[in-house]
């Protein structure tokens, strides 16, 4: 496998946002970001509170809207522009290719850790019996106790909840991830745990983008780091 | 007029106005199969009178619903004569009420409820109308001891999982559902939306939900509509269109959710 390519790329790319509730205050936050990410290679968004990483990262999942640029993601061998792609489109490239660990735990209530974490692998077509096993051994990998597989996270803690997060976003092995603070409410013992995660993930070849204020787990796993300077906003 | 040749509905300039209040403006809307559609909006923006639309229950004053059928035909849903769409509604379609009396009979048992649906496909064997019935029940978790009672001994969430039970039964490829999860109890809410996801995506049905509750759509939906006023303000992802609100009006919705 050429292990060069290109799997994600940003051209030109901007993001505005106009706040219709508050007399239409426009606030810039990207313009002309240019970001080139490989297989195997890990980049950190570094620059001040505020200056637009986590922006730039929900652009890049499509969970913010581009208004100008492309986001070049490469899904099965082609390069799709996720900026212009239908809904449809992104949903697939999501399933199969793009995975996000957010900050946040957002699930259906009731549903068992177990079945969250296997719930994302079957997005990816794998059968659902390997699906809970597969689950099962990387709860188990975080720490995350046989006896709370069966519970809904609801009232773990934002520790736990952020490790059920981190088994969601990873069991799928998509070629592309992007990680919005994955390590921030763990101890040490699983921030290695994740540290060893994320180089495996680039060891097999994952593109990785992620914001990572702990410079521990920054120097442990980034190649570089991509620099976003904060919008200079009109006085 | 072309059609995606994936595409399972489509309709086109929908208009309807109900005397001089406008139900719905040019409206167009997609589905495609598997697939979920969110329609939000508060009361009276439209979203039931489009989901009345799409599914022929009502007739808009111009514009066009497409579907195509198994084979690949398409067909005109409002040229359809009426016993071959009220034929489509027992067999590929679907239809979930947010009250569950409208789609049930009282006077009959949970097994013969379900099994109604199958009698009018054809089915006759008493026997495996039952095995489907008591199969069903346990799908949506209720206990197969209770086949023979009358639903008006059930609670409102086990009529709501009965009523979703008789739709799935024939294995429609697309469900109309109409505030699914409205007027339950947050507890029996949240049994009933991982129900109808699971059931959703494990039969690969394709559905098209109207619901005000902006975190049910969340939970559900692959897309959204928003409507206000008979209009589609903004439509597409269902994260993109809660987490990046464009228009006024979405802004205004996702603003005013209140966080438990």
């Amino acid at each position: 496998m050429n292990n060069d390519h290109v799997m994600l790329r940003t051209e030109g790319l901007a993001k505005q946002f106009t706040l219709h509730l508050q007399g239409g205050v426009r606030l810039n936050v990207l313009d002309g970001v240019d970001l080139e990410v490989r297989a195997g290679e890990c980049i950190a968004l570094a620059g001040p509170s505020g200056a637009g990483k986590s922006t730039l990262l929900r652009a890049l999942y499509g969970n913010y809207r581009a208004d100008a640029g492309r986001i070049l993601v490469r899904h099965e061998g082609a390069l799709f522009d996720l900026a212009s792609a239908l809904p449809r489109t992104v949903v697939a490239i999501r399933k199969r290719t793009l995975g996000y660990v957010s900050q946040f735990l957002r699930v259906v209530p009731r549903v068992s850790a177990l079945d969250i974490v296997a719930d994302a692998a079957h997005d990816r077509a794998t059968a659902p019996a390997n699906a809970q096993a597969t689950a099962a051994a990387l709860l188990h990998r975080l720490n995350i106790p046989a006896n709370l597989h069966a519970l809904p996270p609801a009232t773990f803690s934002g520790g736990e909840q952020q490790r059920i997060n981190l088994a969601r976003g990873f069991i799928g092995a998509h070629p592309i991830l992007l990680l919005d603070e994955p390590t921030a409410s763990l101890d040490a013992a699983n921030r290695d745990v994740v540290i060893a995660m994320i180089a495996e993930a680039k060891a097999r070849g994952a593109a990785i983008v992620g914001i990572f204020h702990d410079a521990f787990v920054r120097d442990a796993i980034a190649d570089r780091l991509y620099q976003i300077a904060p919008y200079p906003q009109a006085a | 007029m072309t059609v995606d040749p994936d595409i399972l509905l489509s309709a086109r300039g929908l208009n309807l106005s109900f005397g001089a209040i406008p139900a719905l403006v040019n409206v167009d809307a997609d589905l495609w199969p598997g697939e979920m559609l969110a329609i939000v909006g508060e009361s009276g923006s439209g979203k039931t009178t489009l989901l009345n639309v799409l599914s022929g229950k009502l007739r808009p004053q111009s514009g066009v619903v497409t579907y195509r059928d198994p084979a690949g035909a398409l067909h005109d849903v409002h040229a359809m004569p009426q016993p071959a769409l009220r034929a489509l509604h027992r067999s590929d379609w679907g239809f979930v009420h947010q009250n569950p009396r409208e789609n049930l009979r009282m006077a009959v048992s949970a097994g013969g409820n379900v099994g109604e649906r199958l009698m009018a496909q054809g089915k006759r064997h008493y026997g495996h109308i039952r095995e489907a019935a008591i199969d069903w029940l346990q799908q949506v978790e209720i206990d197969p001891a209770r086949v023979d009672d009358l639903p008006r001994t059930f609670s409102g969430g086990m009529l709501q999982r009965l009523q979703i039970a008789r739709t799935l039964v024939t294995h429609p490829r697309l469900v109309f559902m109409d505030e699914p999860t409205g007027g339950l109890d947050v507890s029996v809410q949240a049994r009933l939306l991982d129900l109808i996801r699971s059931l959703v995506r494990r039969l690969g049905i394709a559905a098209v939900l109207v619901t005000h509750d902006l975190a049910v759509a969340r939970l559900l939906a692959d897309r959204i509509i928003v409507m206000q006023r008979g209009e589609v303000v903004e439509a597409g992802l269902t994260d993109q269109v809660l987490d990046d609100p464009a228009h006024p009006y979405t802004q205004l919705l996702v603003s005013s959710v209140l966080q438990a």
